[in-house]
């Protein structure tokens, strides 16, 4: 997704059109049965499917939340399809048995899978309907001692790191959503950086919902061995229906002694339509880090700018000593989109370090929510958190709310909060207007100002498509 | 130049502006004195298209085009300037950035190229050494952190580096002590040629003694009631509005 050209992201969400490609999908439905079709198509080990059939059985018993600052129909957990796959062979020995249909989508999106075309800094694992398509640089990776797949790949050839980690950053009975991914995830990327090695390339997920009916049930995990380091990117669009769409992933991030990782997003799911609201992705996802090794250090650098609800606090556990987790976000709402997005930085280790930086924008009459969490366990010793949260409003109608929480237990914790609100006037863009610049131009000048301090975190290409995609969000959003 | 005819202007549904007769002509530096809240600014929001004013009869024609249907960006394109009294503060927003933007805007809009990194650099150290103002103005967030009369120094860097052929400066020399307006007044009189209208709008005759008014003009309760040279700016000095006015 890096290379998407700017110059032709101009339209209101130009990612909406729909692939027509056979799949080969169940009927709507959830039961534990449909459990054991999808452990089952993969070809799992025992342990995969007690994992699965343990987080259904959880999930029976759990109810979907409701704290969040969304409102939203209850979702009929029946009414989707929980697994749903591009019909293809088990495995391609090259891209030439792979659809061109989907290769095509891929195009269209910006991502080139053609081993002639791809970025040689960059390997991309292309997911389309919870399925992986295809990861590119396998082989380059491989030599270095990277493992870079999808998750039922990793399940075939390293079920012994899957079983070890799976799990164990966000439990099975974490959450509801989480529950319900840890049954039926199909898909997602397996990430293993092995010691000492600082990746080279950027790794990134493409993720694609195409069926209007499939709920998307992604598994990411990373593991960053001792003293390593990886850059992982992740970009997500979706097409234009007037149902609701369900995405629920889970995100679990591990690094060990000395280790760090860097998890970029750009989150832009079909956001429904910007007057009426209708259809959208439902994105209810739990990313966590644990930072497990002293001297770890996890960071989540996220720009959402789709979904219809967002539902989303990408978080770290800073176990070791001296480790440092780090939240920068953009979340730009518009239309009737609602995000209530923030992170949890869970300080147990000594002298661990947490910095959250989060910018809200809002327009239309879209509602913004940061809720975030800075809690400081009892042996947490000189732990140490900056909060900086500030709000931007565009025209009356949006509303920007902010639910700070901290909970300390130990007296030598240092915590500092910022919080602002602030609108763009009317004074503001006529100066602009005077000088000759255009409204849109203003705003988005306004704005990317605002989110500096997010934007320079992203690698280069990712702030820039960031940027342009705020531009387009933001049109027509004034006067 | 610019010729207004019978201008009459609402702000919140109250009459501000009752018929203002004006002709600019190329070259000309006009000052436009009078009382608080006479429609002074009002004038000035008028022309350059801010929003919040309805004009409610008359016409601006500018350059042979009655603008008042245009946006205020085209206005700005076409070679309207003006000064603001208050200059609001955008955080985020890069002072010299924002320059680029505003000049690049027009230089589009005249067909031409955008400025190359260097050029600008060059016309940008060239227009700070006329204006005698520091390196302060570049790496700053938009009006943010400076003065009152950082603030005017910063309009007259903008008026500098844009050219444009109608300059109205409203109240550039209002909060400026003594000190402030000698820099600010010599600054205009260096980047004004005699190819640029100049508009004034100003309370006070102090100005005038930095650059010589073509004609003052006398706006009160929302109409010009005198005009005349520069001694009718002297003459207020010394005796105020008040023989005007009642």
């Amino acid at each position: 997704m890096s290379d998407i050209d700017i110059s032709a992201i101009n339209s209101e969400y130009k990612y909406g059109f729909k692939t027509d490609i056979e799949t080969d999908a169940l009927p709507k439905g959830l039961s534990e049965d449909v459990v054991r079709f999808i452990s089952a198509k993969k070809n799992e080990p025992e342990f995969m499917l007690n994992f699965r059939l343990k987080a259904y059985k959880k999930w029976l018993t759990m109810d979907e939340p409701d704290w969040a600052k969304l409102n939203y129909p209850r979702i009929d957990f029946q009414d989707i399809v929980y697994y749903s796959a591009p019909k293809f062979k088990e495995e391609f020995s090259s891209l030439d048995e792979v659809d061109p249909l989907l290769l095509e989508t891929y195009e269209k999106l910006g991502i080139s899978l053609d081993e002639q075309k791809q970025l040689a800094n960059v390997a991309v694992d292309a997911v389309f309907d919870s399925v992986s398509v295809t990861t590119t640089h396998r082989k380059k990776l491989m030599d270095m001692g990277v493992y870079f797949c999808s998750i039922s790949e990793a399940l075939q050839e390293f079920p012994e790191l899957i079983e070890e980690y799976i799990g164990t950053v966000v439990p099975i009975g974490d959450n509801f959503f989480a529950a319900l991914n840890s049954a039926v995830f199909t898909d997602g990327s397996f990430v293993f950086i092995p010691p000492d090695l600082k990746c080279p390339i950027e790794l990134s997920t493409y993720f694609r919902i195409n069926n209007e009916e499939a709920g998307q049930f992604e598994r990411t995990m990373i593991v960053a061995s001792e003293n390593s380091y990886v850059s992982y990117l992740e970009g997500c669009t979706a097409p234009q229906f007037n149902t609701n769409q369900l995405h629920a992933a889970v995100v679990e991030l591990i690094t060990l002694e000395g280790a760090e990782i860097k998890y970029s997003t750009v989150q832009n799911w079909y956001a429904g339509d910007r007057k009426t609201g209708k259809g959208g992705i439902f994105n209810f996802v739990t990313k966590r880090g644990l930072c497990k090794g002293d001297n770890s250090k996890i960071s989540w650098a996220q720009v959402e700018t789709g979904s219809a609800i967002t539902w989303k606090y990408p978080s770290c556990i800073l176990k070791g000593d001296n480790s440092v987790g780090e939240f920068y976000s953009v979340a730009v709402t518009n239309g009737k989109m609602q995000a209530d997005t923030g992170t949890k930085m869970v300080h147990i280790g000594k002298n661990t370090k947490s910095t959250i930086i989060s910018k809200g924008i809002s327009t239309d009459q879209s509602k913004n929510a940061y809720r975030g969490l800075v809690r400081v366990n009892k042996g947490a010793k000189n732990a140490r958190n900056y909060s900086q949260c500030d709000s931007m409003l565009i025209g009356d109608e949006c509303a920007a709310f902010t639910y700070p929480y901290v909970e300390s237990a130990n007296s030598s914790a240092h915590l500092e909060h910022e919080a602002s609100t602030s609108k763009i006037s009317e004074e503001q863009l006529f100066y602009f207007e005077q000088r000759g610049i255009s409204r849109e131009d203003a705003i988005a000048m306004i704005v990317n100002g605002f989110c500096k301090d997010v934007f320079k975190q992203l690698p280069l290409e990712f702030a820039a498509e960031a940027e342009a995609l705020m531009k387009i969000k933001l049109e027509n959003s004034v006067g | 130049m610019l010729v207004i005819k019978d201008l009459h202007a609402n702000v919140d549904g109250v009459e501000v502006l009752k018929g203002i007769n004006l002709n600019i002509k190329k070259g000309e530096v006009h000052a436009i004195m009078g009382p608080n809240g006479s429609g002074k600014s009002t004038l000035s929001k008028v022309v350059s298209g801010h929003p919040d004013y309805e004009v409610t009869q008359g016409s601006v024609v500018y350059k042979d085009e009655d603008i008042l249907s245009f946006d205020p960006s085209d206005r700005a394109l076409k070679g309207i300037f003006m000064g603001f009294q208050y200059p609001v503060e955008i955080p985020g927003v890069n002072n010299e950035e924002f320059l680029k933007m505003a000049l690049n805007a027009k230089r589009l809009y005249q067909g031409k190229d955008e400025i190359s990194p260097e050029d600008f650099n060059k016309l940008l150290e060239e227009k700070l050494d006329l204006i005698k103002a520091g390196g302060k103005f570049k790496n700053r967030y938009l009006n943010v952190g400076l003065s009152g009369g950082e603030k005017k120094k910063n309009e007259i860097l903008q008026l500098a580096i844009l050219e444009p052929d109608l300059a109205i400066l409203d109240e550039t020399d209002s909060g400026l002590d003594i000190d402030a307006l000698k820099v600010v007044a010599n600054g205009i009189k260096e980047v004004i040629s005699k190819d640029q209208s100049l508009i004034l709008i100003t309370h006070y005759q102090r100005l005038l003694d930095y650059i010589q008014p073509d004609y003052v003009h006398v706006l009160s309760d929302g109409k010009i009631i005198k005009s005349g040279d520069k001694t009718l700016a002297m003459k207020l000095e010394e005796q105020g509005y008040d023989w005007l006015v009642n």
